[in-house]
């Protein structure tokens, strides 16, 4: 195979791998017994989500009367929460589908963790619109299904349906492209497996057996789903934003929101990435293929988003005053100076500051400023929710209306067995299933690994130099 | 998907661009390949192959406006016909309401309706065995099998010798 490969690229696997290399550092992590990280942080996950149960169940039990959200301020940390996790969903979307139709082979290294990480997010995700509604065993009803109550349909005009559409789709998708991704790995660590292991992943991998038939679908398929999964992540914190946007509420009611949304949501997931592929990278030993080349090309995402969120904000202000509207000049004075004025600097420092250390190279190949900036992006980013939702609401148009909101420990503790749930099910996967897409990564290591580039390179790539007169014939 | 035993002749290769010469050998000598395993997709090795682009693509086309269709019609049906209702002064027929839920249909179908064909076609599935002709290929080497079936002595050697002197490291027959 020929490709016109530039040899001053950086490498994107290092350590002079070959093929089984690859097999055995990448499937090493789910044949071995667990080591003492995975162990406690599986032990506190757990007794998080424990926490996070109980206070879901004593929500179901006793009702919403349990957190301090009022006629005013009727959303707060759970919407917030909401989309927050959503947020942190849409960067494994975009590194899986949006980088493969721009042929970015860095993703290869990062992408199947990434998009395990999107749908535990959206599992995070999708519990609050199901317990903040109250009678959640009536949750049914937010489908259209044929009823005997007339038969009484959902109401499609509202963006709160578009959300459940729209969640619910992106769930399954991110599943279905996720786990087609997944098969012909399981199908290496099956090959490699005996006794019970062998059983389990010989049901998993399917039938996988790598005929080249089989390949060229599995490629149509990924290149389909994400050509699908980019205007579906782009749609879905879109309509995410429509729940606000579409609203009356000053500070709310702009079509700044839909970019501005999915731009934060790009930043926030990307950052939540970061974290975990840092930690990923050092206690399984991965760090010739999670390079920091890797966090290089993620840190450039993180600069650029950010910066794309500090525009908005400003724009906001900007028309905010530009539009001469009292009650949206208003939202703004209030949000950096009222009551909640210290999550609006605390977003404006996390958010617009922190992003820009990175155009300096030496802070973008830095991993523990990466791993510093990439939890105070996700801190910032809970804030720019929590400022938008409830302090925007505590002073809308009637000053008699006027609240004041602190979350339950109920509230609180639902938010910290989310996380808990997040992380027990990634530590999870990353037990169960390979944590980087192993034949993904093979596939490009002619291309991209070290010993074929550059200055080290020991076999040089069989690449040949342009000629368009030479017609292409079935050796290319 | 054949249920009567049959002879297999294989050949693993270490590299992906001896085992695309390898075909396109076999292919001159009019040797018929069974089938070409490989532990990732390979870029090119498709037309040197000959196999004919997948139309998966254009199942999840159909399945994509299938769902484009239900749910706008849907909707339509339910808010122009069943049940009318007037919110927020809209009219009954809201277009522009209708675009989200049915682009969140579009994708749904397709996706879901695309990978069950692919499955299906593939023979695969939960919990679905295929022969394994070697837990190799999964990892780092190249295959290609021809059927052997009713192979004389002549026949036999000519594939053995083919295999091993384009470059395979290993060659085995199997019955599967």
């Amino acid at each position: 195979m020929s490709a016109i490969v530039s040899p001053i690229r950086t490498p994107l696997i290092n350590g002079g791998k070959s093929y089984h290399d690859i097999t055995e550092d990448l499937c090493r992590a789910t044949e071995r017994t667990p080591n003492v990280y995975w162990v406690i942080g599986f032990l506190v996950s757990v007794g998080l989500l424990g926490f996070g149960v109980f206070c879901i169940l004593w929500t179901i039990w006793f009702g919403i009367g349990t957190w301090d959200l009022n006629r005013t301020i009727n959303w707060g940390w759970d919407i917030t929460n909401f989309v927050w996790w959503i947020g942190i969903g849409h960067a494994g979307t975009l590194i899986s589908a949006i980088l493969l139709i721009f042929r970015q082979k860095w993703r290869t290294g990062v992408n199947r963790a990434a998009e395990a990480m999107t749908i535990f997010a959206v599992m995070c995700a999708g519990l609050f619109p199901l317990i903040h509604m109250g009678r959640i065993w009536l949750a049914i009803f937010i489908f259209p299904y044929p009823n005997t109550r007339g038969p009484l349909w959902v109401n499609f005009n509202s963006p709160l349906l578009w959300d459940v559409f729209a969640i619910s789709t992106y769930f399954t998708v991110s599943l279905l492209f996720w786990y087609t991704g997944l098969v012909p790995d399981f199908a290496t660590v099956r090959d490699r497996a005996k006794g019970l292991r062998k059983r389990f992943y010989s049901f998993v991998a399917f039938g996988w057996t790598g005929k080249a038939k089989h390949w060229q679908r599995w490629e149509s398929l990924s290149l389909v789903l994400a050509g699908l999964a980019t205007p579906l992540v782009l749609s879905v914190h879109t309509i995410v934003s429509f729940d606000f946007a579409t609203s009356v509420i000053p500070g709310w009611h702009t079509t700044i929101f839909p970019p501005y949304f999915v731009a934060g949501a790009i930043f926030s997931g990307f950052a939540m990435v970061l974290t975990l592929m840092i930690i990923t990278r050092k206690v399984l030993g991965i760090e010739e293929y999670i390079t920091i080349n890797h966090i290089e090309s993620m840190n450039k995402v993180i600069l650029l988003t950010g910066s794309i969120v500090g525009v908005a904000y400003l724009t906001e202000l900007f028309i905010a005053w530009y539009s001469g509207y009292i009650y949206e000049q208003f939202a703004f004075y209030n949000r950096a100076l009222g009551p909640y004025w210290w999550a609006y600097w605390g977003m404006m420092g996390c958010n617009v500051i922190s992003p820009q250390f990175f155009w300096s190279k030496k802070l973008r190949r830095s991993i523990s400023m990466t791993f510093f900036l990439s939890i105070v992006v996700n801190i910032g980013m809970w804030f720019e929710r929590f400022v938008i939702i409830a302090t925007t609401l505590a002073r809308d148009y009637l000053p008699s209306s006027w609240s004041w909101y602190v979350p339950s420990w109920v509230e609180i503790g639902i938010f910290i067995g989310t996380i808990g749930l997040f992380f027990t099910l990634y530590l999870i996967f990353t037990r169960v299933a390979p944590v980087v897409a192993i034949a993904e990564v093979k596939s490009i290591l002619k291309t991209a690994g070290d010993q074929y580039l550059g200055d080290s390179a020991k076999h040089a790539p069989h690449y040949e130099f342009y000629d368009e007169k030479k017609p292409v014939t079935a050796e290319h | 998907m054949k249920k009567e035993k049959t002879e297999v002749l294989y050949g693993l290769y270490d590299d992906e661009e001896q085992l695309m010469k390898a075909v396109a050998h076999a292919r001159e000598s009019h040797l018929d390949i069974m089938e070409v395993y490989t532990p990732f997709p390979v870029h090119g090795l498709d037309p040197i192959l000959g196999l004919k682009e997948s139309r998966l693509h254009i199942a999840g086309f159909v399945y994509g406006a299938i769902g484009t269709l239900t749910a706008f019609l849907f909707m339509t049906w339910v808010f122009t016909r069943d049940w009318p209702i007037i919110f927020g002064g809209k009219p009954y027929w809201s277009v522009p309401a209708f675009i989200p839920i049915t682009f969140e249909l579009t994708v749904l179908f397709a996706s879901i309706g695309m990978v069950v064909t692919f499955y299906t076609i593939c023979g695969m599935g939960p919990g679905v065995q295929n022969p394994i002709l070697d837990d190799r290929i999964t990892d780092d080497k190249f295959c290609i099998a021809f059927e052997a079936d009713g192979f004389d002595e002549e026949e036999l050697s000519r594939h053995r010798s083919f295999l091993s002197q384009s470059g395979a490291s290993v060659v085995n027959a199997k019955t599967l």
